[in-house]
């Protein structure tokens, strides 16, 4: 990976935005790359805006992503999608996960969530994928897999060796769910 | 934490590569460079130092009541000889400010870091003080990490250079760097051995007439740490063109590498005392110089103090965090960068807002429903519970650092000659962190105001740490677990009540009883957080509530208890109003919602 690759994962607290972008730079430290990644925990405990940073390459010196510059933007949620959209490169690829988390303030005056938010994305920009994570979850038959399902998608963004996500995601996931990771991870990667 | 666990990574894997955050890195450091005890109060960006120390067996940690007990028990065990380290948040340095001011006369036998987590942008505090200026206050050598590689390293030469000249090293963080994870390479213990305490009153006995001996050696030391400022390697120059010199510290030298990777480079690790030679050498081998920091001038002041021209916060501004665009920025406008055309980004968008919410099952919830239903005049503190100053529950009028919310009722009682209708809010970390002597003020001063310690019986907003009235601590269970009641009790209170704030009559009718009378009484709410320690997530839940969209009028009056598990569904009313709906997987059935409910319409799932 001659170039810095940089990719924004945004979500909404306790959607996992976290773990993800652990699991992601992991596989890169591994794959013998270096990698940094930055978010900041605090106040967003549950149901605030999270949003971490994670920068691929040779040698990384910022942890942070400036704007208008991740190639990838995984977003756990889509207005989450929306709201971040302005960090993607012109020609960046937007990963968005069709799952929409309305926040209580919504039943408040003044504030809407947004219409169609996919919509809206696809509108703004040309490189979009979608993936109903939650659907695929089911299908395999467990819910918590949206994480490692939306990670496949990410991967193939990325020039890591199939072999070194497997390795790593067999070390990291719950003892019994290997397999399982695995084939959801696989299932992530082939959607295009 | 039960059981004392190997740290972050391996333990004895030396030489072994693996990425950690800052904070991670730290407790590494303390690891590896022979820390035998660590303290700290619980506070963000800083907490999960003590949370991975904790982790080493080789190492006491202990959370302490408060920042200024956590620096006087770090300060006892270096002055017995042990390698220690104390951890804060930056305004946890000012509540530990008098020992830390204090030590400079004495100095640190054993070797000892302060760790200062300041928070550029206020990413979770009330200010972002730079606390750089305390190391110039006191003295004492400032350390700026760059990286988790750094941070770790930094604990291991803070600590030698804390041995060699007897003085208390700060050791300052930021958010960014606490925060973001890098690479670092892990090496073994080195072990040390507690050297004992050395009588001499002299030095550790602060009399005036022993400070004035102290006094000289202190300035004395001072100039012996510039002269190492000047050779350590710490200090380094990364020569790039001659033309553009740019002195830079902590995460900032990442971005100015990012933006101007060719520029000569002076990367100050340790910015005090500044090596003030070597900073002229430097600028007189470049055209034009600028110093690129975070916050205060701090290093461009003492540049042109020492007659050395440089430019600086004219270009980047002592607001908030920098980050890559806005060094990228400061450098165009100052003419050495130009302008990249705009690129085909799409526009930000004004998506709506997240605000931080109370917790489903918070017992928070019902208490600051009951001061808002009862437009009581509230000051309140820091914890959670300050985010009842938000919308929709709007309750809270003042807050302003740990432990405030009582004194400054009794004064607001003073100057308005009662105390009726006052409530002073306050969590339990906080008020053992700095509550008491405010309540025994306010019995003192026959204060007619009321104090709610609002006790969810752990430190919540950091993350769940225990505390002396928690039973628990970071070396596991048997913690003691003081009874607040009797505390307040001991401390001169006479008018005591305990209520269920997920009982809204009874919170209510209490709160309006104490509020109404002209003497000092204390509330205590008892119900533990929904959320830490993690096995109450089980403990707390009850049934789930429902909507019965039959009985649903749309009033939304159940939206204004602000909980997350409660939205809009897409059920209307004949008028067109939307129904409420409870999502039964975050509902812990609390039933604060259930009791405000006009119409009986929110009941208990079968």
């Amino acid at each position: 990976m001659k170039q810095t690759k940089n990719i924004l994962i945004v979500g909404v607290g306790g959607q996992g935005v976290l773990l993800a972008s652990e699991l992601l730079s992991a596989v890169a430290v591994e794959a013998g790359l270096d990698a940094k990644k930055s978010e900041v925990h605090g106040m967003a405990q549950r149901g605030g805006v999270v949003s971490s940073h994670v920068r691929i390459g040779e040698k990384v010196y910022s942890p942070l992503i400036p704007k208008g510059e991740a190639d990838v933007i995984l977003a756990f949620e889509e207005a989450e999608a929306l709201r971040w959209s302005f960090f993607l490169k012109p020609k960046g690829t937007m990963v968005v996960n069709q799952y929409k988390l309305v926040p209580p303030i919504a039943s408040m005056k003044g504030f809407d969530y947004p219409q169609d938010p996919v919509k809206s994305i696809q509108t703004k920009i040309d490189r979009t994928v979608l993936v109903d994570a939650e659907q695929i979850a089911r299908e395999l038959g467990n819910i918590r897999l949206v994480n490692t399902i939306l990670l496949g998608v990410v991967s193939r963004f990325l020039d890591i060796d199939e072999a070194v996500w497997k390795k790593v995601i067999r070390e990291r996931v719950p003892k019994g769910t290997e397999t399982l990771n695995i084939e959801a991870f696989s299932r992530g990667r082939r959607i295009s | 934490m039960t059981k004392k666990k190997n740290g972050t990574g391996n333990k004895t894997g030396a030489a072994m590569k693996t990425i950690l955050s800052g904070n991670e890195a730290v407790a590494r450091g303390c690891y590896e460079y022979g820390i035998h005890v660590a303290t700290a109060y619980p506070g963000t960006p800083s907490t999960e130092i003590l949370e991975n120390a904790a982790r080493y067996p080789e190492i006491y940690c202990e959370w302490s009541p408060n920042e200024k007990v956590a620096f006087e028990v770090a300060m006892g065990a270096t002055f017995e000889g042990a390698r220690t380290l104390v951890a804060m948040k930056h305004v946890g340095l000012n509540v530990a400010a008098d020992p830390f001011m204090s030590m400079s006369l004495i100095g640190a036998p054993g070797g000892f870091i302060v760790v200062s987590a300041d928070d550029p942008g206020m990413h979770s505090s009330q200010n972002e003080q730079d606390n750089r200026y305390y190391a110039k206050f006191a003295g004492y050598p400032c350390l700026e990490p760059s990286d988790s590689q750094e941070a770790k390293d930094f604990v291991g030469v803070g600590l030698d250079i804390s041995v060699d000249y007897d003085v208390p090293v700060l050791l300052r963080m930021t958010t960014r760097v606490c925060h973001s994870k890098t690479a670092v390479k892990l090496g073994k213990r080195r072990e040390t051995q507690v050297k004992g305490f050395q009588r001499d009153p002299q030095k550790f006995v602060v009399l005036p007439s022993h400070g004035r001996i102290r006094h000289p050696w202190a300035v004395e030391r001072l100039r012996k740490l510039a002269a190492l400022s000047e050779n350590t390697p710490m200090n380094r120059v990364e020569k790039g063109s001659s033309q553009i010199g740019i002195i830079t510290h902590g995460v900032t030298y990442q971005y100015v590498k990012e933006v101007m990777p060719d520029a000569s480079i002076f990367k100050l690790g340790m910015s005090y005392p500044l090596p003030v030679g070597k900073i002229k050498a430097f600028a007189d081998s470049v055209d034009r110089l600028f110093v690129v920091e975070e916050l205060e001038p701090f290093i461009e002041e003492q540049i042109k103090a020492a007659g050395i021209a440089c430019e600086g916060k004219i270009f980047w501004s002592n607001l908030g965090e920098l980050n890559p665009e806005r060094v990228e920025q400061g450098l165009v406008e100052a003419g050495v960068l130009r302008q990249e055309a705009k690129k085909q980004t799409a526009p930000s968008e004004k998506v709506i807002p997240r605000p931080p919410i109370f917790c489903p099952g918070c017992p928070h919830r019902g208490l600051y429903y009951a001061l808002r239903k009862l437009k009581a005049r509230v000051t309140t503190d820091i914890g959670c519970y300050t985010l009842g100053v938000l919308p929709p529950l709007e309750s809270g009028d003042t807050c302003v650092e740990m432990g405030a919310s009582i004194g400054v009722a009794v004064g607001m009682a003073k100057a308005r000659g009662n105390g009726k209708g006052i409530v002073a809010t306050i969590g339990d970390s906080t008020f053992l962190h700095s509550g008491m002597t405010g309540l025994l003020n306010a019995v003192n001063d026959k204060a007619g105001i009321t104090v709610v310690i609002a006790d969810n019986r752990i430190t919540a907003m950091t993350g769940g740490q225990h505390h002396p009235g928690t039973g628990e601590s970071l070396m596991g269970p048997g913690g003691f677990k003081a009874d607040l009641a009797k505390i307040c009790q001991a401390l001169g209170a006479v008018r005591i009540k305990v209520v269920d704030p997920y009982r809204l009559q009874e919170t209510l009718d209490t709160l309006k009883q104490e509020m109404e009378n002209d003497e000092l009484s204390v509330i205590i709410t008892n119900r533990p957080c929904a959320l830490f320690p993690p096995e109450n997530r089980k403990r707390v839940r009850m049934k789930p509530f429902q909507v019965d969209l039959e009985k649903c009028i749309g009033c939304h009056t159940c939206l204004r208890v602000s909980c997350p598990a409660i939205s809009e569904s897409h059920e209307t009313t004949e008028k067109g109003l939307t129904k409420s709906h409870i999502d039964p997987v975050l509902c812990t059935g609390c039933s604060v919602c259930a009791q405000v409910c006009p119409v009986q319409a929110i009941i208990p799932t079968e």
